[in-house]
């Protein structure tokens, strides 16, 4: 099929195709007035209920916890993929290359954000129960922590720093920590995930209980997943680049 | 009465759906392919906000008679997108593994499957 015939049949489908999405959508009540009764349920459940201020993360964590874990599964399933696609190059090949960037002050300073960002990613998974953030979120930052090593000092510290022997362990360590703990509450005649310990003091760190601790292996199955994969494709650029 | 939000999820969803249709390069379709999951994004928070709704987290403001957007679909868009990024990581080792087998990343030009 030609390209100029298969773009004029996509045209005529996607007519259709969108056709019937807004005359679906169209029947949805309008923007802001849609008053959804399970999101109510929980802005008044997870307070009391959890003893978690942010709602977002009670549905992540608790309420809708197995569907995460498959979320969570599907981040460590990719992360295993592009390791296995891209095993050709091993981490002793590129153990030796420096690729360092040839200024000071840029390396001084980003090893300085390095640091910041770190601090900034461990809050945001820290305090996920309380304000904005959580494992998922903090992990993806934390992750860029070493990525910034990186960019802006060198290839071989940030190898030494995060090379596959780190991360994957890390990732590890985390998804199976999650399905751990979804485990012991089965084990003691809960539900899946559901919290078994005490709920401690509203709006303290350490409020929430187990759902805090799903929340910090969260965070690192996100973090290891996230590292992982820029390792392998870092790997992959500098072998091409050097070539190894 | 106002739909204009969802209607910009329809028009993302088929920006991306010709962009995979009409694309010579596999790094540009996993843009596109991403650009398509943006959409429902936009559509899962456009459903979530309530007018004058503040975010549902209740670390110092009172649980009752308070207007907050819909926190589930906002946790569906949260663990979406950072799964959506693993996802384009693979899709893009994909792109180099197909590259280093045809040397070609146009799909028009990878022409048959081989062992």
């Amino acid at each position: 099929m030609s390209r100029r015939v298969r773009i004029a049949l996509f045209l005529v489908s996607v007519a259709g195709v969108s056709a019937f999405l807004l005359w679906g959508l169209a029947g949805l009540p309008s923007f802001g007035d849609y008053a959804g009764p399970y999101g109510d349920l929980i802005s008044n459940l997870a307070k009391p209920q959890r003893h978690i201020a942010n709602a977002v993360t009670a549905v992540v964590f608790d309420y809708r916890g197995f569907d995460t874990m498959g979320e969570e599964l599907i981040l460590f399933g990719a992360a295993s993929s592009v390791v296995m696609l891209l095993r050709e190059t091993r981490d002793e090949d590129v153990a030796d290359i420096v690729d360092r960037v040839r200024s000071d002050a840029t390396n001084a300073l980003s090893l300085l954000a390095a640091l910041a960002v770190l601090v900034v990613g461990l809050d945001v998974v820290a305090h996920g129960l309380l304000t904005p953030g959580g494992g998922f979120q903090g992990g993806v930052v934390l992750a860029a922590a070493f990525l910034i090593v990186f960019l802006g000092v060198e290839f071989f510290a940030y190898n030494r720093l995060a090379s596959t022997s780190f991360g994957e362990p890390v990732e590890a360590f985390g998804a199976g920590g999650y399905v751990g703990l979804g485990l012991v509450s089965l084990a003691l005649g809960l539900a899946f995930l559901e919290n078994f310990m005490g709920l401690g003091t509203f709006g303290r760190l350490t409020s929430g209980g187990s759902v805090l601790l799903v929340n910090f292996s969260s965070g690192l199955a996100v973090g290891g997943g996230f590292l992982v994969i820029f390792n392998e494709f870092l790997q992959e650029n500098m072998a091409a680049r050097y070539g190894r | 009465m106002s739909y204009l939000p969802y209607a910009l999820s329809v028009w993302l969803f088929a920006c991306g759906l010709y962009g995979i249709v009409s694309s010579r390069n596999l790094i540009h379709i996993t843009v596109c392919v991403s650009i398509c999951q943006s959409a429902t994004y936009v559509l899962l928070l456009a459903i979530g906000y309530r007018k004058h709704g503040t975010a549902p987290i209740f670390s110092d403001i009172p649980t009752k008679g308070r207007t907050v957007v819909d926190p589930i679909v906002q946790s569906l868009t949260l663990t979406d997108i950072v799964v959506s990024v693993a996802v384009a990581a693979l899709l893009l080792t994909f792109a180099l593994k197909t590259f280093e087998h045809h040397h070609s990343l146009d799909p028009a030009e990878i022409a048959g499957l081989k062992g």
